[in-house]
């Protein structure tokens, strides 16, 4: 089979030709995507010890014991700190230089527009992944390096998370980024199968509910911390 | 003038293989040197385009719709016939040959007929191979059915789409050589007349649809596979951009027109809903397999078809052909249906349409299986129509559906103008005076992989390529006369709209052209067309320019070649005093009402010759012979 | 019914384009939707003024000419329906239609609701075929061929290359088109051969023509007259991502 592209195809390696695919950039934001899911996985993990309260002998935070550890590794921190940061400068690349495309793509707008079945989470992706970085970029001021927080204290996680959520309006900004990441994962958990060229006819729509229970199961997650402190479950 | 069809000596299974061995061949080299200038790419235009160009000849496709894709053999539904016999229900090529020739009424050739019959089975491996997928048993192998009354299932289908599988397989192999620069296409590019230089046919002059360019090509030899001309009547089953302009021109400048006036009308159309209907949609006659057709007995009864009686019902296939019923072939049940209608008897808006009703099939077989053979029909005719055919009966009228008729070929499928060839729809070569189902598919096929890329290459090694270019005389005069009558149709600017032109021919052709003809009837018609055909020049309207996108240029082109056509269909229609498949002359028919042929007298094909805009075509007739098949009364009492 | 009509006139791919209001006084609720700007333009050149410019052929939804985009949604409101087998009872008296051409830089205007679609046969051209030249085919019974795998085949081949699923795509993409073909093609075995470059080949083409990227929206399938499940961009996806680093370089090209 000869092809009109394969001149100018042939030129380029078979790598090159990949990144330069929508396709090929689809994957990419698939599998960064699924890294940053894994990360969140662990995350909330981490995170849920805001529940376990001190340890055996009430002398420390679980919360803060387990930062701690994090951090006497110092190769594990920061080797997930590159693979997120690589991750997500991918995603918002390849988001980004798709957006692009598909503006040039529909040069002329319809005067009409009208969607049949996209659900709400789909549409919302293009925003929702803009208020996600912008959440990102806070909350790393707040919680990690801690000049957007109030009431910072180095190395005290559990004060410094219910001092931070003690705050209606901060608590606030959390819960609308993590609305925005339900619709986010939910829409991008069941893309990533397709983009990855998984479908079957009866498991194609578990998976898909089974993004929505895992997006937000996750959102909750995360979100049941700043409800706490402000219910008072989880108090310094 | 002498016709001679060039069918080769011997017994006829020997005919074909004989012949392809005599042929001379082009040097394989040399085959580059040759252009072939394809216009049409439906079945047999796409399927010719691409097996030339797989052989190496340098090959112009041409198609007035966006994509090669479109061409109207896409809208065929039942299927295609093979004598493969994979049923092991005796079928076979000789077999198959015997029912075309039969079904065609014994006005075919039967040198041809074999040929298709023969070239049948290839042409399902052809399309297996290229991905057509065809419905298949659980075994994995080929599923058939029997269709439009045949004895053996012989049918090869793809759901209800089997043309646009095959035309989308064709396509693809073009598509192919397209991408390797083999073949040159051009799309929204009309043909709008045909070069001859010395009696030769050596290029076209097109019309570009999107800039409006007059532009001219030439090559060594021409292809025509442009398809029917159904849409004289204006209503029918084609699409609405099927014309007969790129023949009709072919015709002008020396090629002959054979058997005009057969033309197949179907049964199973929707009728007419109003003043503005555009088209008409066939749907499968598998529907009188289960259907029962009816009409009330009583002239202008107008209570709903679930208030009138049984007592008050007339089946009239059931009443005139107890042994077929339902079944009877398209020729007859169409007759009957307007019969009936002509008695004042029809239903529907303007009374022109009977019932074909599945109450008792429901009963019988229950609305699951009912959905299940006929669910897709079922909802398109409710699309159509918003009728639950589950619940009122459906109506039916006759629609005009093929033409059999066509540009006159040799057993090469060459005009009588050296180096015009034609092929599928166009021709007029295999089907006689009516065609079986399933049979039209295998007959572009047939005439575009397994005909022209021998018989044109047999012609060529005869040629010196390329000896004229698009300075000759003759080219520029062709292009001046199209530019010329391009310049005369923009200049119209009287009252009526083309379409109302097109509309007013169609009814006159199909009042006294259509399901049955008489004399008084046609000599009329001649005169109606006529005048009619002269209004048009005076006061029709034609809006906007000649180098834009211009639709109703299109149109008025092509209407204009319609009346000229419709003239001479009945002409046609006249001169045979007989009724014989689709041509039924009412003068002509047995004490029963039924088809009377006369083959002491009629045996024979007509093609007409083109002498000028002032007198009427000469008739050429090329008589028939059936050595095989031996002519006999078709009878389905 | 009364409609009031707000149409897309652009006198070819250079001008600009706008709406224009047409009053539809008399539309039978039994026309189609053709029908309709038939009777529309049958006044308009009674009046000596241009037709509207639309492309269509066939008219009973096979062929894949027709379609312009009614109120937001390609062919209109019914699902699985062409714009010419629409008809005009799924629409209101009174109503007020805004009809507009397949917005697509890769489909340019040609005039008023036309355009071209040419990019579609280049994507063809780029692999959508079986290279088996006419005459070299074995028996069509000798390879058989699970009824599973021909049925979905058949699923996939029903596309009409009408374009609607890139005038419904938000980003453009031509994915269902190209991925009905590979689709088609790659799950029969006659397919298997050339499976790999054909998706590489394909998608690259698409790519090329300008199309945007697939966003598993979903909004192609339920534009698609066809009803063409967007599983098969998903195939078309796992064909590209096993074919994209499977490749030779092309020295190996294979001559036709």
């Amino acid at each position: 089979m000869q092809t009109a592209t394969a001149g100018q195809g042939a030129a380029r390696t078979p790598l090159a030709r990949f990144f330069a695919s929508t396709l090929g950039r689809k994957a990419v934001m698939a599998l960064t995507g699924v890294v940053m899911f894994g990360f969140l996985l662990g995350h909330l993990a981490g995170n849920l010890l805001m529940f376990a309260g001190k340890n055996a002998t009430g002398t420390a935070y679980r919360m803060d014991e387990y930062a701690a550890q994090l951090h006497s590794m110092p190769a594990l921190v920061w080797g997930t700190r590159v693979v997120l940061l690589l991750s997500v400068a991918a995603h918002v690349w390849v988001a980004v230089s798709l957006a692009s495309m598909s503006s040039a793509a529909r040069p002329v707008a319809y005067k009409v527009v009208k969607t049949q079945q996209a659900t709400l989470a789909s549409k919302f992706m293009k925003y929702g992944g803009f208020l996600i970085f912008a959440f990102i970029v806070y909350h790393l001021l707040h919680f990690t390096v801690g000049v957007a927080h109030h009431d910072f204290k180095p190395g005290q996680v559990y004060a410094n998370v219910v001092a931070g959520f003690s705050q209606p309006a901060v608590s606030g900004a959390y819960a609308v980024a993590m609305v925005s990441l339900c619709l986010h994962l939910y829409h991008g958990l069941y893309s990533f199968f397709l983009t990855m060229g998984f479908n079957h006819p009866t498991y194609t729509p578990r998976i898909r509910t089974g993004a929505q229970v895992v997006a937000v199961a996750l959102a909750a997650g995360f979100l049941s911390i700043p409800v706490a402190v402000l219910a008072g479950v989880i108090k310094a | 003038m002498q016709l001679d069809a060039r069918i080769p000596a011997g017994p006829i299974e020997k005919k074909w293989e004989s012949h392809r061995f005599g042929m001379k061949l082009v040097n394989p080299a040399n085959k580059r040197k040759y252009t072939v200038l394809v216009v049409g790419t439906g079945l047999a235009g796409a399927s010719a385009a691409a097996s030339l160009a797989e052989l190496g000849y340098n090959v112009k496709a041409f198609c007035f719709q966006d994509s090669p894709r479109r061409a109207h053999s896409i809208a065929a539904q039942g299927g295609i016939n093979a004598a493969k016999n994979y049923q092991n229900d005796g079928d076979s090529i000789y077999r198959l040959f015997y029912d075309t020739v039969k079904g065609g009424d014994y006005r075919a050739r039967e040198a041809n007929v074999y040929r298709l019959a023969e070239n049948s089975v290839n042409i399902i491996d052809q399309c297996v191979a290229q991905g057509v997928p065809f419905a298949r048993e659980y075994g994995g192998v080929l599923a058939n059915r029997s269709f439009g009354g045949a004895q053996v299932s012989r049918t090869f289908y793809a759901r209800g789409q089997t043309g646009q599988q095959l035309l989308i397989g064709a396509y693809q192999g073009l598509e192919r050589q397209i991408g390797l620069g083999k073949v040159e296409m051009h799309a929204r590019t009309e043909l709008l007349d045909v070069v001859v230089v010395d009696g030769v046919a050596r290029g076209i002059v097109t019309r570009n649809l999107v800039s409006g360019k007059i532009e001219s090509f030439v090559g060594d030899a021409v292809v025509l596979c442009t398809g029917g001309y159904g849409n004289v009547f204006f209503l029918s089953t084609n699409a609405k951009g099927c014309n007969t302009t790129a023949i009709w021109r072919a015709h002008k400048k020396g090629a002959l027109f054979a058997n005009p006036c057969y033309t197949q009308i179907h049964p199973t159309c929707i009728p007419v809903s109003g003043d503005y209907q555009s088209k008409l949609t066939l749907m499968s006659e598998s529907l009188r397999n289960d259907g029962r057709v009816w009409v009330p007995k009583a002239g202008g009864d107008k209570r709903s078809p679930d208030q009138i009686p049984e007592g008050d019902r007339d089946y009239y296939l059931e009443r005139r052909y107890p042994s077929f019923g339902n079944l009877v072939p398209r020729d007859v049940a169409s007759r009957a249906a307007k019969a009936v209608c002509d008695e004042g008897r029809g239903v529907g808006p303007g009374g022109l349409g009977v019932y074909l009703d599945f109450a008792d099939a429901i009963k019988r077989l229950g609305a699951n299986t009912v959905a299940e053979r006929y669910g897709n029909l079922f909802q398109m005719y409710e699309r159509i129509t918003g009728e639950n055919p589950y619940k009122v009966p459906m109506r039916i009228y006759p629609a005009v559906h093929y033409t059999m008729g066509g540009l006159w070929v040799d057993y090469n499928l060459m005009s009588n103008v050296p180096g015009l060839f034609v092929a599928g729809e166009a021709n007029f070569s295999d089907h006689g005076a009516n065609r079986l189902g399933a049979s039209a598919l295998m007959q572009g096929l047939s005439d575009g992989y397994f005909i022209l890329p021998y018989t044109l290459g047999n012609y060529l090694a005869g040629v010196k390529p390329g000896s004229i270019d698009t300075q000759h005389a003759a080219v520029k005069d062709a292009e001046a006369e199209v530019g010329e009558r391009t310049k005369k149709m923009l200049s119209l600017k009287g009252k009526r709209t083309v379409d109302s032109f097109h509309r007013e021919l169609g009814k006159i052709i199909w009042d006294e052209c259509g399901m049955a003809r008489n004399r008084k009837g046609l000599e009329g018609a001649i005169e109606r067309v006529r005048t009619l055909r002269d209004q048009f020049w005076t006061d029709a309207h034609v809006t906007g320019s000649g180098d834009e996108v211009n639709k109703e240029l299109e149109k008025a082109g092509r209407v204009a070649d319609f009346f000229e056509l419709g003239e001479l269909m009945c002409r046609d229609a006249l001169a045979r005093e007989e009724s014989a498949g689709g041509h039924f002359r009412e003068e002509y028919q047995t004490p029963e009402g039924e088809a009377q042929r006369d083959d002491e007298n009629f045996c024979y094909t007509s093609a007409w010759q083109w002498k000028s805009d002032a007198e009427p075509q000469g008739l050429v007739k090329e008589p028939l012979t059936f050595d095989y098949v031996k002519p006999t009364q078709r009878s389905y009492k | 019914m009364r409609l009031t009509l707000h149409v897309w006139r652009q006198r070819n791919g250079r001008a600009e384009g706008q709406f224009v209001k047409y009053d539809m006084p008399n539309a039978s609720e039994d026309m189609s939707f053709l029908e309709m700007l038939d009777v529309l333009n049958e006044g308009l050149v009674a009046q000596g003024q241009d037709p509207v410019a639309f492309d269509h052929d066939c008219r009973e939804g096979i062929c894949g000419m027709c379609g312009f985009v009614i109120n937001g949604v390609p062919h209109g409101p019914e699902r699985g329906t062409t714009a010419c087998q629409l008809h005009m009872r799924k629409f209101k008296d009174g109503d007020e239609l805004w009809i507009e051409p397949w917005r697509a830089s890769a489909f340019p205007v040609l005039k008023d609701l036309s355009v071209n679609r040419s990019a579609f046969d280049r994507i063809i051209q780029a692999g959508g075929f079986i290279s088996v030249h006419t005459g070299s085919a074995p028996d069509g019974n000798a390879l058989p061929i699970a009824k599973e795998a021909s049925d979905r085949a058949m699923d996939a081949a029903q596309c009409i290359g009408c374009g609607a699923c890139v005038a419904a795509c938000p980003n453009a993409s031509a994915s269902l088109f190209t991925a009905a073909k590979i689709g088609h093609l790659g799950l029969l075995p006659q397919g298997q051969p050339e499976r790999d470059r054909r998706a590489v080949s394909m998608v690259e083409r698409m790519n090329a023509e300008g199309f945007g990227h697939c966003s598993n929206l979903g909004e192609c399938e339920a534009a698609c007259p066809k009803e063409i499940s967007i599983e098969f961009i998903a195939r078309m996806n796992r064909d590209y991502l096993g074919g994209a680093f499977s490749q030779r370089p092309a020295g190996a090209r294979i001559e036709d």
